[in-house]
């Protein structure tokens, strides 16, 4: 059997050697970068379907609303005919606007988007690259986001858009501190940037529980500070309806703003994947205590699920937030990251270091 | 010191009430029996509207066609907007005698406030308030209506 | 600024139209707004987006028709509007309609209030950032127009006041029913309070910030409980008791921080003593003809008349000068929303565009209103 639900290895090396038979190793190559990249596209279609129409339902029953329902069976196709009807809108731009940079933006974003799903494992065995430096890359990719908006927003001539923009610039870069701190402090326990390094040393126990106090401080921080990263929920300054209008994203129409939208959806999948790799032992399941039924009904339930289950899970959370919250003011963001997430963080990763030193953890 | 644990305490009262916050969302997350939503046109059989409910003028026309409108021009004078248009034409009975009788009531659906001032104003009850309240059309022309129909006459008895 | 000046970098002030389509000018205001940065150096809003010249209107109609064209001024405050012309012409005519007409009224007058706070409550969630508060400001406001639609037969426009009584009786089941809706928004006002006015997000966001003083507040005519959180004892209610309001007893909220958490605290209070006005008066609506008898044509004796009542926003005036005809020779209203706004730019000078945007809020802007 070579297509195995608790273990993708198989399968892949299944295609690898069915495609190196008949062909030459440089084509081998391209095709099955064709095949991930398919694969990929796929994913984002499907996340984005899902997600937005997760996002829909949630918000609605929060505010005692039924949502969309009109769209095929309770409202399941309403995001479809929403992309159909994005794609047939005129793609409008502003008088004077810097038409390259103005088509340029929405692709950087998108791309910075893409490449930081590249590193993400959903289930073992199904990773893309698993580089030694994994997590520092990710980290790395998702801050090229901003520059998206930056341009997006300086080249749509247009007051609010510049506004939203300077504001996203000035909180992504405070922000990036606290999320790449926060991930430190597991990294201290790890040992390793690995991914696939980093969810190996949960087997016994997730971060989560196993690194104490100071893991559980983290975890709030990271999310915090991750949420503040993407634009989102009580940090949706960059946008901020009721003041820019759109924020960053005004001009823009048709399919370059689905691709802002998009984007923002994905980097949510991606961090919620940072947050579950990071904290609960990415795609490993539910153990408690060594060998006990209970740990084998767990075990039952495959890898890919146990991933993605965690990582809507943590979806549903930044949900709640963004719907419960009223959104900051720019000072008070800055004040919270600089006054109180920052020296937070960095007593944090003391303790972190003190605990990994003596070995604490188990 | 102080400041120290004043730092931490401000932190935390701030999570509380965030939280505090959360368990009222969070508690209409989890209860959906209590979406107050009504899903209106499919729901249009059991829907019911206030007797009161003011959704355009009518002129009530009973089994014989006939309707109780004098054409005293009553209404058209309360009227705040010009939404109605009496036009009276004179008619000979068959007694030999001329009457004035009502030819065609005219009214304006989209210049109607729906104050009611006009129903208030009819000395004989001809007009009322109907509960429809769906008037999308495709034409502006079609908001302009004709309220007696056609061939009715005067209700025996009626006198201004 | 000036380190900026120095390296021979050009800073320099810019100018944004906020509205007239903007998501939190709640209509077609527009502000001209002067910015440094974030910073609003000032405020000039303009107005004349909405103007349907309902005074020049009023000279034409006669008395009977003037009401429902006040509902259209203060849509949040339709019956509220209509007691004031109502009232200015009952005076002129020296009339004083009886005992249940006034009762009722007052109950109208104070759901209306509710209401009106009620959604107030539900856009400043909004303009902050909280979009789920404005459903469940609209989830309770939903009873209230329910009782309006079953009396008065409109749910906004209700014209329900006639000079010399009301258009129709009570509904029979008028009494429960708003027994039921005090029932339950009892139970849903701590969570008004529990999902914003504690929250430290929404603190941070209007303790301190769009501060009038009390002396400004009066020098502006900024009334109701925007003048009310800076302590300018102003209610029309105590001050000059119209309706049934002599008969009640209920507290003038008054509060001296004059930011917009005072403002927002003064309305919030405001819901509690209007839920107090109307427990007092419900269960004794005394017997009576819903309407006094008056004459079909209504015709002022020549003169000057001025009534003021107290809407959810301010002090509604109503001045009519009548030359003994049948309409009056000028009507002007002073409406509470345009005074309001005139503190604006007095307000916000200083703080960052999302400030503006809470004070806005705060001071409830209803742009028909302001602009007539």
């Amino acid at each position: 059997m070579v297509f195995n639900i608790y273990d993708f290895t198989g399968l892949t090396e299944w295609i690898h050697e069915g495609l190196s038979r008949s062909l030459s190793p440089g084509l081998t190559l391209v095709v099955e970068w064709a095949l991930i990249g398919a694969g990929l596209l796929t994913l984002v279609a499907l996340l984005g379907l899902v997600l937005i129409y997760l996002e829909r339902k949630v918000s609605a029953v929060i505010q005692q609303r039924m949502g969309p329902m009109r769209v095929g069976p309770w409202g399941m196709t309403q995001t479809v005919a929403d992309v159909l009807k994005l794609l047939l809108k005129e793609p409008l731009m502003t008088r004077n606007a810097d038409k390259f940079l103005f088509n340029l933006a929405p692709f950087i974003v998108m791309t910075a988007s893409f490449l930081a799903l590249g590193a993400l494992p959903f289930a073992l065995g199904l990773h893309i690259m698993d580089l030694n430096i994994g997590i520092l890359y990710i980290t790395a990719i998702t801050s090229l986001g901003v520059i998206g908006i930056l341009l997006g927003g300086w080249a749509s001539n247009n007051k609010f858009s510049l506004i939203g923009a300077i504001r996203s610039g000035a909180q992504i870069i405070s922000y990036e501190l606290s999320v790449s701190l926060a991930i430190l402090s597991i990294v201290v326990l790890t040992g390793s940037l690995q991914i696939s390094e980093i969810i190996n040393t949960q087997q016994n126990g997730w971060w989560l529980f196993k690194g104490h106090i100071p893991a559980l401080i983290a975890f709030v921080i990271f999310l915090i500070a991750g949420i503040a990263e993407l634009n989102r929920g009580p940090f949706d300054l960059p946008e901020a309806e009721s003041e820019l209008t759109a924020g960053f994203h005004t001009e823009y129409s048709g399919f370059k703003f689905a691709f802002f939208f998009l984007a923002e959806f994905i980097n949510m999948f991606i961090l919620a994947g940072v947050g579950a790799i990071l904290f609960l032992g990415g795609w490993l399941p539910l153990h408690f205590g060594i060998d006990n039924s209970f740990n084998h009904v767990m075990d039952f339930i495959p890898p890919i699920f146990w991933f993605f289950g965690k990582i809507f899970a943590l979806i549903l959370l930044m949900m709640w937030f963004k719907w419960t919250f009223p959104r900051l003011r720019i000072d008070q963001l800055l004040k919270l990251e600089w006054k109180y997430l920052l020296p937070l963080n960095l007593l944090n990763i003391l303790l972190m270091a003190f605990i990994a030193m003596q070995g604490w953890y188990f | 010191m102080k400041a120290i644990i004043h730092y931490f305490k401000t932190i935390f009262a701030a999570l509380k009430t965030l939280v505090k916050g959360m368990a009222i969302t969070g508690h209409y997350f989890i209860h959906p029996k209590e979406i107050i939503t009504q899903q209106y046109p499919e729901n249009r059989d059991t829907l019911k509207m206030f007797e009161r409910f003011r959704g355009e003028v009518v002129l009530l026309h009973n089994e014989n066609n006939e309707h109780r409108c004098t054409g005293c021009s009553a209404c058209e004078i309360a009227c705040p907007n010009g939404t109605i248009e009496i036009i009276t034409k004179r008619v000979e009975t068959p007694e030999g005698r001329k009457v004035k009788q009502i030819d065609r009531f005219v009214y304006h659906l989209s210049m109607c406030t729906m104050c009611n001032l006009c129903i208030l104003a009819c000395p004989t009850d001809a007009i009322v308030m109907s509960n429809d309240f769906e008037h999308a059309v495709f034409d502006r022309s079609q908001l302009t209506k004709i309220l007696n129909k056609p061939g009715s006459k005067l209700m025996e008895g009626v006198r201004h | 600024m000036m380190a900026d000046k120095k390296a021979g970098l050009k800073s320099q002030e810019y100018f944004i139209n906020m509205g007239p389509q903007h998501p939190s000018t709640h209509g077609v205001l527009r502000l001209l707004l002067s910015l440094d940065g974030e910073i609003v150096k000032k405020v000039e809003p303009h107005l004349g987006y909405i103007h349907r010249s309902i005074e020049k209107m009023c000279e034409f109609d006669s008395y009977g028709q003037i009401v429902h064209l006040t509902d259209r001024m203060d849509y949040l405050a339709s019956h509220i509007n209509n007691e004031a012309v109502c009232l200015a012409v009952e005076n002129a005519l020296e009339i004083e309609v009886n005992e249940r007409i006034k009762t009722i009224r007052t109950i109208i007058a104070e759901l209306q209030r509710l209401s009106s706070h009620q959604l107030w409550w539900g856009v400043m969630g909004m303009d902050l950032g909280a979009i789920t508060t404005f459903l469940y400001g609209f989830r309770d406001r939903e009873m209230i127009t329910d009782i309006f639609e079953e009396t008065c037969g409109a749910r906004l426009t209700m014209n329900y006041n006639m000079p010399g009584g009301l258009m129709f009786d009570i509904h029979p089941d008028f009494q429960k029913k708003v027994k039921a809706f005090l029932k339950h928004f009892k139970k849903k006002l701590p969570e008004y309070d529990q999902l914003l006015s504690d929250n430290v997000i929404f603190r941070e966001r209007t303790v301190g910030v769009g501060k009038l003083s009390k002396e400004d507040a009066i020098s502006y005519g900024v009334t109701g409980p925007t003048g009310r959180a800076s302590g300018f004892s102003n209610d029309v209610r105590k001050q000059e008791a119209y309706s049934a309001y002599n008969k009640v007893n209920f507290k003038e909220i008054l509060y001296t921080e004059g930011d917009c958490f005072a403002r927002y605290k003064a309305r919030i209070d405001e819901m509690w003593e209007s839920m107090h006005i109307i427990e007092q008066l419900i269960d004794n609506i005394p017997e009576g003809l819903y309407r006094e008898k008056m004459r079909k044509v209504i015709k002022l004796p020549k003169g000057e008349y001025y009534q003021r009542v107290e809407t959810p926003r301010g002090e509604l005036g109503v001045y009519i000068i009548s030359e003994g005809g049948m309409s009056p020779y000028r009507l002007k209203f002073r409406s509470p929303g345009f005074s309001n706004l005139s503190a604006l730019d007095h307000m916000a000078r200083g703080s960052k565009i999302a400030d503006l945007v809470a004070i806005m809020s705060t001071i409830d802007l209803v742009i028909p209103d302001i602009d007539r």
